[in-house]
């Protein structure tokens, strides 16, 4: 044993960030001398990484912090300085007043001219000077800029892009007013056809190679490439093959310019008449966040919407793509009662007298984990109070190595939680089959799902003396049912959804629900008041808090806390 | 009278001599390997000791060898920057891709000469650790291709190359990789990108610096066909005796390109700064003066990338006096000693030794226009000053050149290669503005001339146009 003194106990908490301190814009400030790179891991802050941190937006194409690093738009060049050393001492040089003399770097062979460094993949260095504003670096963006039009159709009124796109905002914010240009323009194909999904102008493509990069490094699939040469250089599909993997519409939302159209929103709808909802995506696990963009209660797009623990800037194209159900012809409209057009008042007073008299044991509710969490929490309390069995109905495909998850139900872990379902989704199903068919359960509750397709035949559905069915679009189960109860797609109510990794996310309301439609919570919670005896809840927020109270995995949970990129809980 | 000094070609050049081993061994062929892998280990003065391949490495340096693909960087050096430590295989290319316009030195060892260069990369890659390394041949010579893989054959049947080279345990492995005809591949991280089997896109330099990132992300060395093949002359005559060829800071030997307007063009082998520009266009061992009736206009003098010079320049050149103290001189541009130091000073560079003249027949917007048109061929496109520049600057050109310029284009053209140089991935931004900013900037009235020329001439005809009606 050695002498030496206990060594004090570890402080808690992060280590210590190390930090540089540099000027920006004149500005001193300390900055971390590692961040995060596209992948995660830490590496060197870069000139642009340190000027976001002060403030200033150093402006870039070809840049995108989720992929490689590229540095060919040459967009980010800012002048910069650092400081003399006395090759002797090895220490810095001082001014006359004391301060560190900088040297702001010039071309080697021109020392009169100021050399610029591209932010996007300089390292700092201590004691370095940035000039993202000085008018050397202006001069670099402009002629960046004006090297990017030459070329470029200006056809900014006919554009998607148009409202989104970097040529255009950054010309106006650092470009000069004319080009000196008087040369014939290049000319390269339009409206490619890249892929099933995707359209390219290739006039418009700047180059930064991020549709490139982004289907190589994060979907890999090394489908795209540039052919040609110099100017002539352009953006192609590799021979004979398509653009056509699952995440080929993410390529829309990282090109700068409008390049790269989506052929379901092409020329569909100008950008700026969008409203902008945050919401869910629901068609698997995962739980991506996305924006939906609608107009007039119509659904026109989903994007994806950042959140890194979950689904970095990315969405897959099937999820983001439906979305059309929601507007389709047939949906259910109405209440209906033994096949007949009713109300909703009739039908929750005729539900709750007969729910009041079920035998105990003798009802059963299969609610889908593609409800909201709140609606799976209700059900679970109806079926408590009528002592029934419950259970869901799993929907297993492939993962891949990106986003998508085997589980293609959006909350079968609210499902789990509420203890609508307890291990494997559907494992109480055929205990259910049986049931019926033995005459034991003669009441059924079926939300959001058509039971005909898993082991509970229209034979069987036959048998029942009240089957309840709330769902959007028609199907057997919705045909056999007593009552039909309209219910709403996720984009027409609030609510949240548990994802695969007990990521509870809260989704918000974007359009009007068509018809007679309501959001199921909201029917539900005045059934299962008025069954249970139990206090309502008139509010999402009300409905919320007091699941989280029920519900070990929420505990300490509020409807406000949840904000935007929802929180983790332990399931 | 000025002399060429062959050291590198000495073989080469003397009649008879065949590209094969045979020929090779009975000019004391891979003695300077044998020696160099003999070589003793060195005790420091400050008591450090240097192993074998660190008193390589270490006389490389000392020799003062300096690249001769274009850069003229320290041989000795880039060596010392090549990291170590990191674990991982380091590689080492010959960079054949020789495609610099004017430039045909290198082609003479491929084609000549091929195991002085394997035998100097043998040394080189044994003394940097090196055990799998690759000669880029440019695609347009199939011919030296086929000659450096026979030649590789025999040295393996030799031992000289392959597993246990000369039985001292060493194992060496060199391929030969034909590029597919793009200037690009020429620039060591085009290079090794198109090695990778990839399209030739130069790496941002940070982080991809070779020495570190290089090939497969691995430690790679990059050195020009006769860079290699002097590191065999150093082992074989030692770095003191090779430095004291050419002269200080400019060392050995090199390969001169000269072509253009002069009576006997040709290359030449001289020792680096013994030899003025003068002497290499007009003297009879040389270029043998311009052709008859003519003057000079200008020379490109380090490839078709560097910046001309304009005859009757003066430049002033620092030079160490007798005394030892530093001196500003006046030298004329003929006197300008062929150096890398000489020609920096004066504005432009030896870069890979190619020397273009031209006499008063040529129009300089033309010949601008020539040289534009292949950067904008070569430009791979991957940044945005010189893919759109390059290509620009073309147009521009030819549209003088063509009788549609404008008095401003001289203004123009300076504005679009200021905008290239110093703000691109890799050097060839450079490459393509030097020669506008160069050309402009000391013809211009002749660029203003030739625009004013075809302004005048539009003029007439629109009025002769209006006259008509
Ligand atoms: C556009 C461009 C083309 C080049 N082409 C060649 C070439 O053909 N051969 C060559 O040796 N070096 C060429 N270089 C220089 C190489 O990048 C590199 O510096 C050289 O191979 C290093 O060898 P050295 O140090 O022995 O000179 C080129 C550089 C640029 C920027
Ligand atoms: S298509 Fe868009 S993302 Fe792809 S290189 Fe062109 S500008 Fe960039
Ligand atoms: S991965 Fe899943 S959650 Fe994400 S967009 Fe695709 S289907 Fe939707
Ligand atoms: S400078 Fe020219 S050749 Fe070099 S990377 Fe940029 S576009 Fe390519
Ligand atoms: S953002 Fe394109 S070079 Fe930095």
């Amino acid at each position: 044993m050695s002498n030496a003194e206990t060594p004090a106990p570890a402080p808690a908490g992060p280590p210590p960030v190390e930090t540089l301190t540099i000027k920006v814009d004149g500005r001193t400030v300390q900055v971390p001398k590692t961040m995060p790179d596209w992948q995660g891991k830490p590496q060197a802050t870069t000139m642009l990484q340190a000027c976001a941190l002060a403030g200033v937006d150093v402006p870039h194409y070809c840049y995108h912090p989720k992929l490689p690093i590229a540095g060919n738009c040459r967009m980010c060049l800012v002048e910069f300085g650092t400081p003399v050393m006395d090759p002797a001492t090895r220490q810095p040089v001082k001014n006359e007043d004391g301060s560190v003399k900088i040297a702001r770097s010039v071309l080697p062979y021109e020392p009169g001219t100021p050399r610029g460094a591209i932010g996007c993949a300089t390292p700092i260095s201590p004691g370095m000077e940035i000039y993202p504003n000085s008018p050397a670096t202006k001069q670099m963006r402009e002629a960046v800029l004006e090297s990017l039009l030459i070329n470029h159709p200006l056809d900014c009124p006919i554009c998607d892009q148009a409202g989104e796109c970097k040529l255009q905002e950054y010309s106006v914010q650092h470009g000069q007013a004319t080009s000196q240009f008087v040369e014939a323009k290049v000319h390269k194909p339009k409206a490619v056809d890249l892929g099933p999904r995707i359209m390219l102008d290739d006039e418009r493509c700047i180059l930064c190679t991020r549709c490139i990069r982004f289907a190589k490094d994060i979907a890999g699939d090394d489908a795209l490439g540039i052919v040609n040469r110099g100017s002539y250089n352009t953006i192609a599909a590799a021979p004979g093959m398509k653009f056509d993997n699952n995440y080929t519409l993410n390529t829309v939302d990282l090109c700068p310019v409008g390049a790269l159209t989506s052929k379901d929103f092409r020329f569909k709808m100008r950008v700026w008449f969008l409203k902008e909802t945050k919401s869910v995506c629901t068609s698997c696990a995962t739980g991506c966040n996305i924006t939906v963009g609608s107009r007039e209660d119509t659904v026109h797009r989903y994007e994806p919407r950042e959140n890194d623990a979950v689904n970095g800037p990315w969405m897959c194209d099937a999820g983001r793509l439906n979305y059309k159900w929601i507007h389709r012809e047939d949906r259910l409209k109405h209440v209906l009662i033994r096949g007949q057009k009713s109300n909703w008042a009739t039908a929750l007073k005729e539900l709750t007298a007969k729910l009041a008299t079920v035998a105990a044991g003798s009802a059963a509710v299969i609610a889908s984990a593609r409800q909201t969490t709140e609606e799976l929490y209700l059900l679970r309390q109806l079926a408590a109070k009528l002592g029934a069995l419950t259970d869901s109905v799993p929907r297993t495909q492939q993962a891949d190595r990106l986003l998508v998850s085997a589980d293609r139900n959006p909350n079968s872990n609210g499902a789990r939680v509420t203890g609508i379902a307890t291990g494997e989704l559907g494992a109480r199903l055929p205990l259910i089959a049986a049931g019926i068919r033995a005459g034991t359960i003669t009441t059924l509750i079926v939300f959001g799902e058509d039971v005909t397709q898993c082991g509970i035949g229209a034979d069987l559905l036959a048998r029942l003396e009240l089957l309840v069915v709330s769902d959007i679009l028609p199907n057997p189960t919705v045909a056999a049912a007593h009552y039909v109860l309209p219910g709403c797609a996720h984009v027409e109510k609030r609510g949240t959804f548990l994802n695969g990794k007990g990521r509870l996310q809260k989704f918000l309301k974007g359009v009007e629900a068509p018809g007679d439609t309501r959001p199921e919570w909201e029917f539900l919670h005045e059934l299962v008041h008025a069954v249970t005896g139990r206090n309502g809840y008139t509010s999402m927020e009300g409905l919320f808090n007091q699941m989280a109270q029920d519900v070990p995995a929420f505990a300490g949970l509020e409807w406000a806390k949840l904000g935007d990129q929802g929180v983790t809980v332990s399931i | 009278m000025a002399e060429q000094f062959k050291l590198v070609l000495k073989n080469a050049d003397s009649p008879g001599y065949t590209p094969d081993m045979e020929c090779y061994l009975k000019h004391g062929g891979y003695q300077a390997l044998r020696k160099a892998l003999a070589t003793a280990p060195r005790d420091l003065p400050d008591g450090k000791k240097l192993s074998p391949q660190e008193v390589i490495r270490d006389d490389v340096k000392a020799s003062g060898l300096r690249g001769r693909g274009g850069a003229g960087f320290s041989a000795g050096l880039k060596w010392s920057f090549v990291d170590r430590r990191s674990g991982k295989p380091i590689y080492l290319i010959c960079n054949a891709d020789e495609s610099e316009p004017g430039t045909f030195k290198d082609r003479q060892i491929l084609h000549k000469d091929p195991h002085q260069l394997i035998e100097g990369m043998v040394i080189s890659c044994w003394a940097n650790d090196v055990k799998l390394a690759y000669i880029y041949i440019r695609g347009e010579m199939p011919h030296g291709a086929r000659i450096l893989n026979q030649a590789l054959r025999e040295a393996r049947a030799k031992g000289f190359l392959g597993k246990n080279i000369l039985g001292v345990g060493y194992d060496l492995e060199i391929h030969v990789h034909r590029g597919a005809g793009a200037y690009i591949c020429g620039e060591e991280t085009g290079l090794i990108e198109s090695l990778e089997g990839k399209r030739a896109y130069p790496r941002i330099k940070p982080p991809y610096f070779p020495a570190v990132l290089g090939l497969y992300m691995c430690p790679t060395i990059v050195n020009n066909v006769e860079t290699l093949a002097a590191v065999k002359h150093i082992v074989e005559m030692g770095p003191v005796n090779y430095a004291k060829l050419g002269t200080p800071n400019n060392t050995g030997t090199r390969l001169v390109s000269l072509s253009g307007d002069v009576q006997k063009p040709g290359y030449f082998e001289i020792e680096v700064g013994k030899v003025t520009l003068g002497q290499l266009i007009n003297d009879a061992n040389f270029g043998g003066g311009l052709k008859p009736g003519r003057t000079l206009k200008a020379v490109i003098p380090g490839g078709s990338s560097s910046k001309v010079l304009k005859a009757g320049e003066v430049f002033k050149l620092k030079r160490k006096g007798a005394d030892g103290q530093m001196t500003t001189v006046d030298v004329p541009l003929l006197d300008l000693p062929y150096d890398f130091d000489s020609l920096q000073a004066a504005g432009s560079m030896s870069g890979s030794g190619a020397i273009i003249v031209l006499d008063d027949s040529r129009s300089m917007v033309e010949t601008l226009a020539n040289l534009s048109e292949f950067y904008a061929h070569e430009s791979c496109g991957q940044c945005t000053p010189c893919r759109e520049g390059a290509l620009w600057l073309a147009k521009g050109t030819h549209r003088l050149s063509h009788g549609e310029g404008r008095k401003v284009d001289a203004e123009y053209l300076l504005h679009i290669a200021q905008n290239i140089q110093g703000r691109t991935i890799c050097a060839f931004g450079e490459a393509a503005a030097w020669p506008v900013l160069s050309f402009v900037k000391k013809f211009r009235e002749e660029f203003e001339a030739h625009g004013a020329a075809a302004e005048a001439a539009r003029k007439n005809s629109t009025s002769a146009g209006t006259h008509q009606h």
